[in-house]
């Protein structure tokens, strides 16, 4: 057997091939476009290989049923868009205290509400960062091909199981519905993670005890005879509430920690002709792709550009974004929102050098030649000479 | 001394509960764990979800394996539970509001699904947890405090509710009569399907002083005086039903259930290989 199948796919479709090979074997969801044909072929492939697939009665509903999942032991994923994705944003703080791995993907679309259905858009890069109530950290990763998306939820999943963390892939409605070459291996070089169990005994097990040097605990499913609570409560190590501002503190910090404390794992970033560049182009999704060709171009007509994609996009690539920043001359951010992801470069690369956004949101893609004409006009130059 | 239950079931370090004296919710929790007791159930493979009010606290409380969830989607929870393992004896405790208001989508949909998890809500006709508000279950004319001119809202009968719906097993039952409510606890899981049991309980703290109701005692005698068994209530004028309710087992069926519907697709692929 050849080592890898070459097959031609939707985005959507790659999305859940990678689940699958990452090990989902449960999803629920409700359908909204433009994510249907994530839920679509779930239903389709899941009871095949022993899955369960379940459609319910709202995005609340779907979020809340994949938790259970999660706590009862499976790898779990939910899709949704846009206004689906406000709804799932108490499901989503509820997995981060209670430490549920779970992939929720947002194929995003344009807003505000119903928005924009079927056009692409990149406005939930704040919502994914700060949708839910309360201080927490979180992991976004965002896919740039249909190639991408199949390794990036892997890598999504692998993520949320390390981590015992909700894991937001973020998908462009384009990159989604279009179909692209990609080669699937044939698993046996698959790095797939899965969660820690615990070793002790069901007496000595506490859910949220963290062992010195690692601030993620181990963890067991319901029915497997460690019998534990769960809740969205502040708890103590036990698993039980607790109004301790003690015990408060150090579950906060630690569930933030555990993320930034481990950036250098799992942060990934891209990086296209930024070693000698003046200006660098950050940009991710579907508008790093016309991005990368207005590098190329830029290039051909003697500007030295570069192309900064952040796949993972939270946490912040705040230590790459800041060894660009004292190489290049200036930044571009550009994004089909009106400035949401600038706020954070500008935030840790405006101190070494200048940095400016391109958005723009009515359904249609940015393309190369609006990048090339904005770098090429450098506002920002001559405003200020 | 504490009884049996108690140090058989209940997690006696996380006691203390938190309800007021008085409160009903102890008495419907009881009921949940001895009907598990007489069950003769394995702790292990139980599963106690809750929502978020006072009742939903009892979930913490109980030595199985248990979920305190969100407000309203205990259900949507343990849904996702019982289909990932099937195995459990899935239980899900939630108060009036949880269940009906926030999360009376999440109810409708299991009972017609009839997935098989039982349902125990603990009607206090308020909301306890955030102050004695009003509640899908408040009767009109009752006040609370978001309604001080007395309550313009019908109240839901959410036994006739989770019936219309599709649940396969569902009944009726008060504080008063807590071995009544053993029995339909335990009926209740072992129906195959999805189970509602409605447990008339008290709140002194808000429902009852709001309303003039009395002590907890008095409201414990009005849920005696005015319960009517299901076959003496059918028996009754409209004139005598007046101010009475039914209680009892009010309605029972048979029909597919959801997970095992679902693991028939599963082995028909798994014969196909
Ligand atoms: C999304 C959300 N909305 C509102 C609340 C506030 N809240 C907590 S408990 C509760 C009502 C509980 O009433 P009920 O379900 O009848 O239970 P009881 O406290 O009476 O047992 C409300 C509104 C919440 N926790 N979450
Ligand atoms: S407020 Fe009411 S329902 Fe809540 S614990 Fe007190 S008496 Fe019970």
């Amino acid at each position: 057997m050849a080592d890898k199948t070459i097959k031609l796919m939707q985005g959507n479709e790659a999305c859940v091939e990678g689940a699958i090979a990452a090990g989902m074997r449960f999803y629920a969801g409700y359908p909204i476009t433009p994510s249907t044909e994530i839920a679509e072929l779930s239903a389709e492939k899941l009871p095949k290989i022993g899955g369960k697939f379940i459609q319910m009665e709202d995005e609340i509903a779907g979020i809340s049923a994949v938790i259970g999942a999660s706590i009862a032991g499976e790898k779990v994923m939910t899709a949704t868009s846009g206004p689906g994705f406000s709804l799932k944003q108490e499901g989503l703080g509820y997995a981060v205290i209670t430490e549920a791995p779970c992939v929720i993907v947002n194929v995003q679309r344009g807003g505000p509400s119903t928005g924009l259905p079927t056009a692409p858009a990149q406005g939930e890069i704040m919502q994914a960062r700060w949708g839910t109530h309360g201080d927490h950290s979180i992991i976004a990763l965002y896919p740039w091909s249909v190639k991408e998306i199949y390794n990036t939820t892997i890598k999504a999943f692998n993520l949320a199981e390390k981590y015992r963390t909700p894991v937001i892939l973020l998908m462009d409605e384009v990159i989604a519905h279009m179909r692209e070459k990609i080669e699937i291996p044939n698993n046996t070089e698959l790095e797939v993670y899965n969660r820690k169990k615990p070793t002790c005994s069901p007496e000595n097990y506490k859910p949220y005890e963290v062992k010195e040097g690692d601030l993620v605990p181990e963890m067991a499913g319901f029915g497997e005879g460690y019998r534990f609570h769960v809740t969205g409560l502040v708890h103590s190590e036990s698993g039980f509430p607790s109004g301790n501002e003690k015990v408060a503190e150090n579950l906060i910090n630690r569930l933030i920690d555990k993320i930034e404390d481990n950036k250098d794992d799992i942060v990934e970033v891209s990086e296209y002709l930024t070693e000698d560049s003046d200006i660098a182009i950050v940009a991710f999704g579907a508008t790093a792709r016309s991005a990368k060709s207005a590098v190329d171009t830029l290039r051909e007509d003697g500007i030295k550009a570069g192309l900064f994609r952040p796949i993972t996009i939270w946490p912040l690539a705040e230590k790459e974004l800041l060894e660009l920043s004292k190489k290049v001359k200036r930044i571009v951010v550009v994004e089909m929102n009106m400035g949401q992801y600038y706020l954070e470069v500008d935030r840790i690369a405006g101190k070494f050098t200048k940095v400016e956004k391109y958005g723009r949101l009515n359904g249609e893609l940015i393309t190369p030649e609006e990048i090339i004409s904005f770098v090429k006009e450098d506002q920002y130059a001559k405003s200020t000479n | 001394m504490p009884s049996q239950l108690i140090n058989e079931f209940f997690r006696t370090e996380n006691l203390p509960h938190i309800w007021c004296p008085g409160c009903g919710n102890g008495i419907v929790t009881r009921a949940i764990v001895k009907a598990i007791d007489n069950l003769g159930l394995d702790k292990d493979k139980v599963c106690v979800v809750s929502g978020i009010g006072c009742s939903s606290r009892a979930s913490g409380y109980l030595d199985f394996n248990t979920m305190h969830t969100t407000h309203g989607r205990a259900l949507a929870f343990a849904t996702g539970i019982k289909l990932a393992k099937p195995e459990l004896t899935v239980i899900v405790i939630t108060g009036d509001g949880d269940c009906s208001a926030i999360g009376g989508n999440h109810l409708i949909h299991a009972a017609r699904r009839n997935i098989d998890i039982t349902t125990i809500v603990f009607n206090n006709s308020t909301y306890g947890m955030t102050g004695g508000q009003y509640s899908p279950t408040t009767p009109t004319g009752d006040k609370g405090t978001t309604a001080p001119y007395g309550n313009i809202d019908m109240n839901f009968d959410l036994c006739e509710l989770a019936k219309a719906a599709g649940g396969t097993y569902v009944s009726r039952g008060t504080i008063f009569t807590a071995n009544m409510l053993i029995k339909q606890v335990e009926e209740g899981i072992k129906n195959k399907g999805f189970s509602f049991i409605e447990a008339l309980t008290t709140c002194p703290t808000y429902y009852g002083r709001k309303n003039k109701k009395g002590e907890a005692v008095d409201m414990m005698n009005y849920l005696k005086e005015n319960a009517i068994n299901i076959a003496a209530y059918d028996k009754l004028t409209d004139e005598q039903k007046d101010g009475k309710f039914v209680v009892g087992e009010l309605y029972k069926n048979t029909r597919a259930e959801y997970v095992e519907e679902y693991q028939k697709i599963i082995e028909s692929f798994s014969k196909e290989r």
